[in-house]
């Protein structure tokens, strides 16, 4: 069990470590740098931005800003962002909280309601049930994030049920406790819901046809005649049955939510990495941007671990190949 | 038969979706970039066939707008002049299909103006330019796409059929581009390209960039199928007849292919319009005053246009048939593919 959980450990190493390899090619193809701008600033000496560029070793080969970038992100660092003129880590964290917050709470809800539709729709394949949440379904998926995003937006500005735009309310700071999650769960609704919404009908058809192909396995029919009540029968024997692909897909859905959260942030002007992320490319931030990417990175490998930690718990194969080497 | 049938329909309502945005020209009534600075974010004027006395007229007509007295931006319809909507109509210059030049409209209303979707903070007529943009956007897509499934191809026919260390090097970097969720990606690769620059340059860095970020999924599809492919027994005899690997890969293997490519070019084409739009809207892609599916949107990003002005959400809505379309055709091609599964929709569209 050690040396699976290990494995997989090392893998989503291995990734955070390829994907920030492959961000730092990417500023090698960057034509300039945050400093190339000051160069038409007559108040500034040329001599200053040779010192800046090399204070900030932007001077330097690509391996070695590589290394030192590596040094910083040991020191818990990563990186300085030229912009704010601090260390990249701290500004990112305040940021990838609320990230975190948004997409943690969207991905519980996408799938605490995925689960339920998905299985109910495999039940009735064919009939009524199915047929409006399969609709539904392929209804909602032609709506690209954006639109939605902003049709959610365009409508709570109209009503005016819904706050819309940050996180908090002006007078947050003066609120009780109770009214300040209140607010704060008054202010998540609009982006989380745009987020569910968006990703719901790929996790429903894939929900529905993972159970459609376990229902009709000889297992279930030997159950059925053993008179076990039909719910217990879905959920507790063939949902775990069915559960092997949509674990692979947990994993990626946490990346499907994390990119649509990056937009969805910007367009409801929610705190978090999107609006952030943005502003550093406008102003060629590239430690931000790559900082950002690694962020993102971790939590996706992060994801992906719980999934592996839940398919060792809810798929017994996986246990016994690891128990048999 | 019926599976062929349906795929048959699928191209043809995208065909005709497509031909509408290809002649913009012909069925927008104005230039795209022309301005009305008089009438600024007018609302869409509704088309009628029953006038206030409730006559009713064969040719349909809308109300001009008219400022409301004593405001200086809510309009009111003027209901004393009628202006009728004229078909065939000549009118703004344009190209036709980017060659010919042509001034015939499908509508228009002689001199006076008509916006069907009202007009934009510089009062130009937001229906021209959702179908202009919609060049723009689909183009990028289409274009995006095909890259994206060429690079794919290339590296998937390399990884499979040489395999060893090409096939390592190049699946380890597929799953490292999978990995990574892809508007992150995108974002990480047009950080480090240049910010200001013309609308064309833009275009096609673009497509540059979105073409660049999704080929790892066609490549390891493809890869599976050279592989298995490889080791078929007509391939076999054509090897054993002495045939070159390049003959091989083209005649034989390759396409083994087709069927896979034409699917993932209907998941992706859409996914890409959605890309463009995406860097557009942020400010990232092209730039005013081409207009894109994208860039008409990013103004609703200030919080005064989203109150007063609902109707420049409108264009959001315009790509919904495009992507009916292309899910249809994906769905269709799967289904023709493998008839007898349930359908499963590949992760494509989701990671």
């Amino acid at each position: 069990m050690m040396r699976y959980f290990l494995r997989r450990l090392a893998h989503a190493f291995l990734l955070v470590v390829g994907v920030s390899i492959l961000a730092f090619l990417f500023t090698a193809l960057a034509p300039g740098n945050y400093f190339d701008e000051m160069r038409l600033n007559p108040q500034i000496a040329p001599e200053t931005l040779v010192v800046l560029r090399a204070q900030y070793q932007l001077d330097r080969p690509l391996p070695l800003r590589y290394i030192s970038w590596v040094n910083s992100v040991l020191h818990g660092n990563m990186g300085f962002s030229f912009a704010y003129n601090t260390p990249v880590a701290p500004l990112l964290l305040v940021r990838a909280k609320n990230t975190l917050v948004l997409t943690i709470t969207a991905t519980i809800l996408a799938w605490a309601i995925a689960l339920p539709l998905g299985v109910w729709s495999a039940e009735t394949l064919g009939h009524f049930p199915d047929r409006a949440i399969s609709g539904g379904t392929a209804a909602l998926l032609v709506i690209p994030d954006l639109a939605l995003a902003l049709g959610l937006l365009v409508l709570a500005v109209r009503t005016g049920w819904f706050p819309t735009g940050g996180m908090a309310s002006v007078d947050f700071e003066s609120l009780s406790r109770i009214s300040k999650i209140r607010d704060l769960a008054l202010h998540m609704v609009l982006p989380v819901a745009a987020l569910v919404v968006s990703s719901l009908p790929l996790l429903v058809r894939h929900v529905r046809s993972a159970v459609a192909e376990v229902l009709r396995a000889p297992f279930l029919l030997a159950a059925e005649g053993h008179g076990i009540p039909r719910p217990t029968l879905l959920f507790r024997y063939a949902l775990p049955a069915a559960a092997n692909p949509l674990i692979s897909l947990f994993g990626f859905s946490i990346g499907a939510l994390l990119s649509g959260s990056l937009l969805i942030e910007v367009v409801m002007s929610w705190p978090g990495l999107g609006p952030f992320l943005l502003e550093a490319i406008l102003a060629r931030d590239i430690y931000v941007v790559v900082g950002g990417v690694l962020f993102s990175t971790i939590f996706l490998a992060a994801g992906n671990f719980l999934a592996d930690i839940l398919l060792y718990w809810v798929d017994p194969r996986i246990r016994t190949e690891r128990a048999s080497q | 038969m019926i599976r062929r049938r349906q795929v048959a329909i699928w191209l043809l309502v995208l065909g005709a979706l497509h031909g509408i945005v290809l002649c913009a020209g012909f069925f927008a009534p104005y230039d795209p970039v022309e301005q009305d600075r008089k009438n600024p974010y007018l609302p869409p004027m509704h088309l009628h066939l029953a006038d206030t006395r409730g006559h009713l007229h064969l040719r349909p007509f809308v109300y001009p707008f008219q400022l409301r007295p004593g405001t200086f931006d809510q309009y009111v319809e003027d209901t004393q002049q009628p202006r009728p909507l004229k078909f065939f109509v000549q009118g703004d210059r344009y190209r036709l299909l980017g060659f010919f030049p042509a001034r015939l409209h499908l509508f228009g209303a002689g001199n006076d103006r008509i916006y069907l979707l009202g007009t934009d903070a510089f009062g130009r007529d937001q229906l021209s330019r959702l179908l202009f943009g919609g060049q723009v956007s689909l183009l990028a897509g289409l274009l995006g796409a095909s890259f994206t499934l060429l690079i794919g191809w290339c590296i998937g026919a390399v990884a499979g059929y040489y395999g060893g260390w090409r096939d390592d090097v190049l699946m380890r970097l597929a799953e490292l581009f999978l990995a990574l969720p892809w508007l992150y990606l995108l974002f990480a690769i047009r950080a480090f390209l240049p910010l200001t620059v013309n609308p064309l340059q833009a275009f096609f860095l673009i497509v540059a960039v979105i073409s660049a970020v999704g080929w790892a999924r066609p490549a390891r599809l493809v890869r599976g199928i050279v592989l298995s492919a490889k080791e078929r027994d007509f391939v076999r005899a054509a090897r054993g007849f002495g045939a070159s690997n390049l003959y091989l890969l083209r005649r034989h293997i390759l396409p083994e292919t087709s069927s896979v490519l034409l699917t993932q070019a209907a998941i992706l084409i859409p996914q890409y319009v959605l890309a463009e739009m995406t860097l557009s809207f942020l400010g990232l892609g092209v730039p005013e005053p081409v207009p894109s599916w994208g860039n008409l949107l990013s103004n609703l990003q200030q919080y005064s246009v989203l109150v007063s002005y609902w109707w420049m959400y409108l264009p959001a809505l315009a790509m919904v048939p495009f992507f009916l379309g292309y899910l249809g055709l994906a769905s269709a091609l799967q289904e023709r593919a493998e008839p007898y599964k349930i359908q499963r929709r590949s992760l494509g569209s989701l990671a």
